[in-house]
């Protein structure tokens, strides 16, 4: 007997996670499948955190239309969900009276698409408030309703509201394939057994387009990675307050320096097209384009404060909009297909993905609400995802009360960021367990500090095997084929 | 909750240099010592240090790490050094105010008349060389290896290339052998050796391990864990020398690239710290710019030799008791003045007793309730009465004085605290 | 007649000596600038000695190995067979700093001792 659904989730990054979570309001069972070890672990990891305030998308199309609708989600969004989100407003830089133009045009832009709070901004007024930069600006875009968050608590929250909510996560699950009935897709195969399903909805992500061939879908629709790498800054170090983004080129919206609701710095990304969707490694000419384009707005940032890097991979999609009369090919796919039935279809949600992806999910519904969908809302939905306790944040007086309660939280196991036994373990037992290293640090924010998980690491590897119950041999990075230990030390010749 | 909430000297860090300077400041007359480490053991880096070579100059005897450590961390049990195990620093001021976390007490903080910072260091990291890549499983630095392969019993690969031939590396590469492993390559980007010469012949020529002068590491292949590492020589200006690539496989990759010290906590308590030892600027006595800090080992540079770290803990040790009974002895002089029987408030709340040798000390205070009649105003301490006298009246309304006298310096100094009582002389 | 290049150890100097030998014979040490040196270079080119740490499996300790080393030099041809008899042995613990593991390993005349305490675990 196959499990059968009402609605089936392909993918869980952000996108995927709100769409769950929008769903589980309502008296449906709903299934979330993801194919690697953790949620989110593909574009909504690895970007640059910012609530976007709407002035870059093309006017007219779903994204800019997604964008500005989503941004003033984020509020109730935050204080439901829990995760750290901060309306800081950003500054498009002028730097040189020959980019005042160009940041004008933003605003025009801006006022099309319905962004409110945005003023320009003199050189004097944007040097003053924010002391380092480039003694050239001459003015600046001020977008007041733009923000910052943490991408992946984003992720991990409304999946687990959704879980709480009733929605079933199935990790280390792939798509394969669909199980058709004539022209109406009526479930998916993965390698965990096949599940049937009223609605099946793609928010796969970088492999959209794959999913969406699979269902006949748009054959012409190809998916680019696009790598952005990144740069992370000591806290002790470098602090910039604010959000900086340079002047837009054909490339993107270019290399910002921003800081970011952990209180680091963090340059990029660079904005590569690559062939392979997996490869999200950092280069020698990644970093030295960060380096450049970080001294544009900043030019005393000095690269040996850097503590990390990496990078993350965007899907490019080549969607034309459906919007009549606009010339743009690389617009949001959100749809209901006329020739597939049971298959709402997502594709090409690369920035403002994060900032939209309450929108989507928001759209999504209404999307089957017209289709006929009788979406009876739960009486008893609860959209509170309670926050877990955070050592580091607390108070002396609230990290006594929190000790008393509970010892293990006096067990510091991450000395640069002040992550406590107690949390890992919250995690590794949570709604979404945590059960890789990355997880937890997705998590917990352990090991991103200074010594980059020198000390914590092997505690961390112990912790895990004990709460899993498993062997040391048998804990990972991120997941299966990234074990950390071969054998004990000393293998004996029986 | 501790025991005690004040200690003489308390030192963060319980390898070679906070053990010596812990048995430094017993023998110098601390009275309570204190040493806090955040593993479960003490003995810091050295518990993991399981090769020879510790002790040449100051034991004259060649022991292996944990040998060295068990020798000094006996002398200091046996002086009464107390040891927190478990437990993590998390915050010090510059008054010496230390907030610390353990399973076992919870989160607590306590004071040190004078504290000896000895956190030693850690170490370089592949994020701050940048070498390029995804981020797969494999990559360590040779320290948290050595960890895993000497206490917690562990291989954490097969097939090793190490970067960098600095001693820890070196010393790995003899470790890995010996434990079955295969070491591949070792490669140094300076034109000389990072280490001492006896490891090169002793770990690398004893085994076979070539090691490669002006190489670096151009790229990590591998997504989940490591498949390779792409060698490339340099130039002097560290540049790649092009058509130099060598592709070698392996599982993992060890980092031995250099030690930072690790001064969080001593920026916390407001030390200055020198950009070029990556330490705190410290005198003779290993004491910071803040009054009461010191600082030990390789927390102040990195050391060559152990020996000399215990040498210098030693000497900040001694810094630090001095510092610490001094301040004691200051805090001994003051005697706190309460008010007693129907006496409200007295000012001042405590008192100099060097001052009373040479001064007249005024005591001055306000009764709760008015009391008509003949009264006794008396300085008592707690088995002596110091001075007494008399008043017709007392109101709350008039202030009252008493005078304290050199005279009365001998039996002030019998006192632990001075109290004063006004009560009706009908009532003695 | 064969020449062997070795470094010397002795002191961290590393001074690199050429020793001439005729079989097992040592005729001739150059590049030594101490007598150190010369004994040094004697010793390496006709019998290397090297001194030999590991650890060897510990039941219910307060950690899983107990790190051990030979306390003085052994020959370096024998350092496989040292650590092959090393890997024999297991201990149940508590066990003494300086207690001897294995006595006389391989008719060397060199006991192995263990590194430190190890306790039982709690």
């Amino acid at each position: 007997m196959q499990e059968k659904f009402d609605f089936i989730v392909i993918g869980g990054g952000v996108v995927g996670s709100m769409i769950a979570r929008w769903l589980s309001r309502y008296e449906a069972s709903v299934l979330l499948i993801e194919k690697e070890a953790d949620i989110g672990m593909g574009c909504s990891s690895a970007n640059t955190a910012i609530v976007h305030a709407g002035y870059d998308p093309m006017p007219g199309s779903l994204k800019a239309k997604m964008n500005v609708r989503g941004n003033p989600m984020w509020d109730q969004l935050a204080g439901e969900l829990n995760f750290a989100f901060e309306r800081r407003g950003d500054y498009v830089v002028a730097i040189g009276d020959e980019e005042i133009p160009l940041v004008e045009k933003l605003m025009e832009q801006g006022k099309k698409n319905g962004v409110p709070g945005m003023i320009m901004l003199n050189g004097a007024e944007v040097r003053a408030r924010e002391k380092n930069i480039n003694p050239e600006v001459a003015g600046a875009l001020w977008a007041s309703t733009g923000g910052i968050c943490d991408p992946f608590q984003v992720t991990v929250a409304a999946a687990e509201n959704a879980v709480m909510n009733g929605v079933k996560v199935m990790l280390n699950t792939a798509f394969l394939g669909f199980i058709t009935e004539g022209n109406r897709i009526i479930g998916v195969r993965t390698n965990h057994g096949d599940f049937l399903a009223r609605w099946t909805i793609n928010s796969a992500g970088m492999y959209s387009d794959d999913v969406m061939h699979k269902a006949g879908v748009r054959p012409e629709f190809l998916i680019k990675a696009r790598r952005g790498e990144y740069f992370v800054f000591d806290r002790a170090d470098i602090q910039i307050d604010n959000v900086l983004f340079p002047v837009p080129s054909s490339k993107g919206k270019g290399i910002l320096v921003t800081t970011t609701v952990h209180g680091n710095t963090v340059v990029g990304p660079t904005g590569t097209v690559i062939d392979d969707k997996e490869d999200s490694s950092t280069s020698t000419e990644g970093l030295q384009e960060l380096a450049d384009g970080a001294k544009k707005l900043i030019p005393g940032l000095n690269l040996k404060y850097a503590i990390a890097t990496f990078s993350g991979l965007r899907p490019m999609g080549n969607a034309p909009t459906k919007t009549p009369g606009l010339n743009y090919n690389a617009d949001y796919i959100i749809e209901i297909p006329e020739d597939v039935q049971g298959f709402v279809n997502l594709g090409g949600i690369e920035s403002p993905g994060l900032t939209s992806a309450p929108a989507i999910a928001e759209m999504v519904v209404d999307l089957l609400k017209d289709a006929g969908e009788p979406l009876v809302e739960k009486k008893d939905w609860d959209p509170i995802r309670p926050a877990r306790p955070r050592f580091r944040d607390m108070t002396h007086k609230e990290r006594q009360l929190l000790c008393e309660m509970d010892p293990r939280f006096g067990r510091v196991i991450c000395r640069c960021e002040n992550v406590t036994e107690g949390e890992i373990i919250a995690e590794v037992h949570a709604p979404i367990p945590a059960i890789t290293y990355d997880a937890i640090k997705r998590r917990t924010w352990l090991g991103t500090g200074r010594c980059q998980g020198g000390f914590d690491m092997p505690r961390v590897v112990n912790i895990l095997a004990r709460e899993l119950g498993i062997s040391p041999t048998e804990v990972t990075k991120r997941g299966h084929g990234s074990e950390y230990l071969y054998r004990p030390t000393k293998e004996v010749e029986d | 909750m501790l025991a005690k909430n004040i200690y003489d000297v308390v030192v963060i860090g319980s390898g070679p240099g906070g053990v010596a300077a812990a048995i430094a400041a017993k023998q110098a007359g601390a009275d309570d010592v204190l040493v806090i480490e955040r593993d479960v053991e003490p003995g810091g880096i050295l518990v993991q240090c399981i090769h020879n070579g510790f002790g040449l100059t100051s034991l004259k005897e060649d022991l292996p790490g944990p040998g060295y450590a068990q020798y000094y961390l006996d002398q200091a049990k046996a002086l009464g050094v107390e040891f927190l195990l478990d437990t993590m620093v998390l915050d010090v001021t510059s008054q010496r105010k230390l907030y610390l976390s353990s399973q076992e007490h919870g989160y607590v903080d306590l004071e040190a008349r004078a504290l000896v910072m000895a956190m030693g260091c850690r170490e370089r990291t592949r994020a701050q060389i940048r070498i390029p890549g995804m981020r797969p499983n494999g990559v360590f630095t040779a320290g948290t290896a050595q960890r895993w392969v000497n206490v917690e019993g562990w291989m954490p690969g097969k097939k090793f290339v190490i970067l960098g031939s600095g001693d820890i590396g070196m010393i790995m590469a003899r470790r890995l052998t010996f434990e079955g492993a295969k070491v591949e390559r070792v490669l140094e980007i300076q034109s000389y050796l990072s280490g001492l010469t006896r490891n090169y012949v002793q770990c690398l020529q004893d085994y076979d391990i070539p090691l490669q002068l002006n190489y670096t590491i151009k790229r990590i292949m591998g997504k989940n864990r490591v498949e390779a590492i792409e060698a490339v020589q340099v130039d002097q200006r560290w540049n790649f020398v092009p058509g130099t690539e060598e592709i070698i496989p392996c599982d993992t990759l060890l980092l031995s690239v250099g030690l930072i010290p690790e001064n969080e906590l001593s920026r916390k308590a407001g030390v200055i710290l020198d950009p070029v030892t990556g330490g705190p600027f410290v005198d003779e006595t290993f004491q910071t710019n803040v009054p009461g800090v010191f600082a030990a080992g390789n927390v102040v540079h990195v050391y060559d030799l152990v020996d000399w770290v215990t040498e210098a803990g030693f000497g900040a040790g001694k810094g630090a008791a001095k510092f610490a009974l001094a301040q004691k002895a200051a805090e001994q002089r003051y005697t706190p003045v309460k008010a007693g029987r129907n006496v409200r408030y007295v000012v001042p709340h405590k008192l100099d007793k060097q001052t009373l040798e040479q001064e007249e000390v005024h005591l001055q205070m306000r009764v709760t309730k008015p009391i008509e009649e003949d009264v006794w105003i008396e300085v008592h301490g707690e088995n002596n009465s110091i001075v007494r006298r008399s008043e017709r009246y007392v109101r709350p309304g008039e202030m009252v004085t008493v005078v304290l006298r050199p005279a009365h310096y001998a039996e002030v100094c019998k006192a632990g605290t001075l109290t004063i009582d006004i009560y009706p002389k009908s009532e003695a | 007649m064969e020449e062997r290049n070795l470094i010397c150890t002795a002191c961290p100097m590393g001074c690199r000596l050429v020793v001439k030998m005729e079989g097992d014979q040592v005729l001739q040490i150059a590049g030594n600038r101490c007598r150190r040196g010369e004994s040094f270079g004697r010793q390496e080119a006709i019998a290397p000695q090297r001194m030999v740490a590991s650890t060897v499996r510990v039941l219910n300790g307060f950690h899983p190995l107990l790190p051990v080393y030979t306390k003085g030099t052994v020959p370096k041809k024998k350092i496989a067979e040292v650590l092959a008899e090393i890997r024999k042995v297991q201990i149940a613990a508590p066990v003494a700093n300086k207690t001897v593991i294995i006595k006389n390993i391989l008719g060397t005349g060199v006991d192995v001792v263990a590194s430190r305490d190890m306790p039982a675990k709690a």
